[in-house]
């Protein structure tokens, strides 16, 4: 599973990103988890809040920090 | 309610004398801070519920497909009122609007009033000088917005964006990008409202009490009409000082309100004082370098100049009327 998680490095993104990473880690996932930060990058996605979260070229999440539970239903574990 | 909880806890349980200036001060640290607190979590809640149901993305495919007479003007300022404002979030919005098309003009209106009219500040304002001058801060708050996006429209600076920015404007199309509605139930979405709320509590809540104890430390100790003589309405240099020295400022809307609260109650005009506050919580350095990435220096500084001179306007406007 390829994760990426979209923020210009507020504390919100950085929320996001822990929160990703928490799950990935406490539940074994296999997946890579990215931080982008380049806003060009970003806008390739089409969203217009961060933090957002992109699983697998889908965006799942945007404009808010998810719950463990959002996460874990988003990654479907 | 809040007042005889403070009033309780400060002269009953901790025992001080309500005459004492450490009574004084003590009792009215716990009820503004308990005060605005609350008011905060609850004005976070109604944007939330606002937000939910009216997407930003909404308001850009509306004014993509609408021809609206200057109309969008106000449109983009009031949504800029009433979304939660996050400094990271402006650099997606603005590409987000250029991408669409919209006008510049219609894109800084939204981007003035962002980052001025936001849940916090409000919170604040209301908490700390209630409800006829938070009303005007917001009424002039969203006036600011259309004004100073028609002014910026009207100057024709598309040349001065950055190169790449310029290349997404020259491929905007009005095609609608899709827009997946969500249909979940209200009660599904409140906990995640309610917990965007506490986060926004929790993530000021240090601010809030330290700029409250300032203020409240201060109103016990600065003698009435203390700065009267330096910043009195008669001295017409105060306003441009004040938002000058402002604009730099990068300080947090919970921190500096209850600060502002005090210097007006020993005498500072609250036309000065609510153009400080534009200016400290409307324009700031980091929010210049995040604008770097999408315009010139030059653009950055013609968008600051003018945000800058109609603050400065409406802090005459306002000692004039107040």
């Amino acid at each position: 599973m390829e994760i990426k998680v979209l923020g210009s490095g507020c504390s919100r993104c950085h929320k996001a990103l822990e929160m990703v990473e928490k799950v990935v880690k406490e539940n074994g996932v296999d997946a890579h988890v990215e931080y982008v930060t380049d806003i060009m990058k970003i806008m390739e996605y089409n969203i217009m809040a961060t933090p957002a979260v992109v699983v697998d070229g889908v965006v799942k999440i945007k404009g808010s920090v998810p719950s463990e539970a959002e996460v874990k239903k988003i990654l479907g574990v | 309610m809040i007042q005889t909880f403070a009033d309780w806890l400060i002269y009953e349980v901790i025992g001080l004398s309500a005459d004492s200036r450490l009574g004084s001060s003590l009792d009215f640290f716990v009820y503004d801070s308990l005060k605005i607190l609350l008011l905060l979590f609850l004005i976070s809640a109604l944007m939330g519920v606002v937000n939910a149901y009216f997407p930003i993305e909404r308001l850009r495919n509306y004014l993509m497909t609408h021809r609206l007479y200057g109309l969008q003007y106000f449109l983009a300022s009031l949504f800029g009122a009433i979304t939660p404002f996050c400094s990271c979030s402006s650099i997606p919005l603005f590409i987000g609007f250029v991408k669409g098309g919209i006008p510049l003009g219609v894109t800084f209106a939204f981007l003035i009033t962002s980052p001025l009219v936001n849940e916090v500040a409000v919170a604040m304002f209301l908490g700390s000088f209630g409800i006829k001058v938070t009303a005007i801060y917001v009424v002039s708050g969203i006036l600011l917005g259309m004004i100073g996006g028609v002014v910026l429209g009207r100057m024709h600076l598309e040349p001065l964006l950055s190169d790449w920015v310029k290349q997404i404007q020259a491929q905007s199309s009005a095609q609608t990008a899709e827009w997946e509605e969500e249909k979940v139930s209200f009660f599904d979405r409140l906990p995640q409202i309610l917990r965007d709320s506490w986060n926004i509590v929790k993530g000021v809540l240090v601010y809030v009490l330290i700029g409250i104890g300032i203020g409240a430390a201060m109103h016990g100790f600065v003698p009435e009409g203390f700065f009267e003589t330096y910043l009195s309405k008669d001295n017409w240099l105060a306003v441009p000082l004040a938002v000058i020295c402002a604009v730099p400022m990068y300080a947090n809307a919970a921190g500096i309100v209850p600060v502002i609260e005090v210097f007006v109650a020993k005498g500072i005009p609250l036309g000065t004082a609510i153009a400080f506050m534009m200016a400290v919580v409307g324009l700031s350095l980091p929010e210049a370098t995040l604008l770097k990435k999408v315009m010139t220096w030059r653009l950055v500084g013609i968008f600051f100049g003018v945000a800058t001179l109609f603050i400065i306007l409406s802090g005459y406007l306002f000692n004039i009327f107040l």
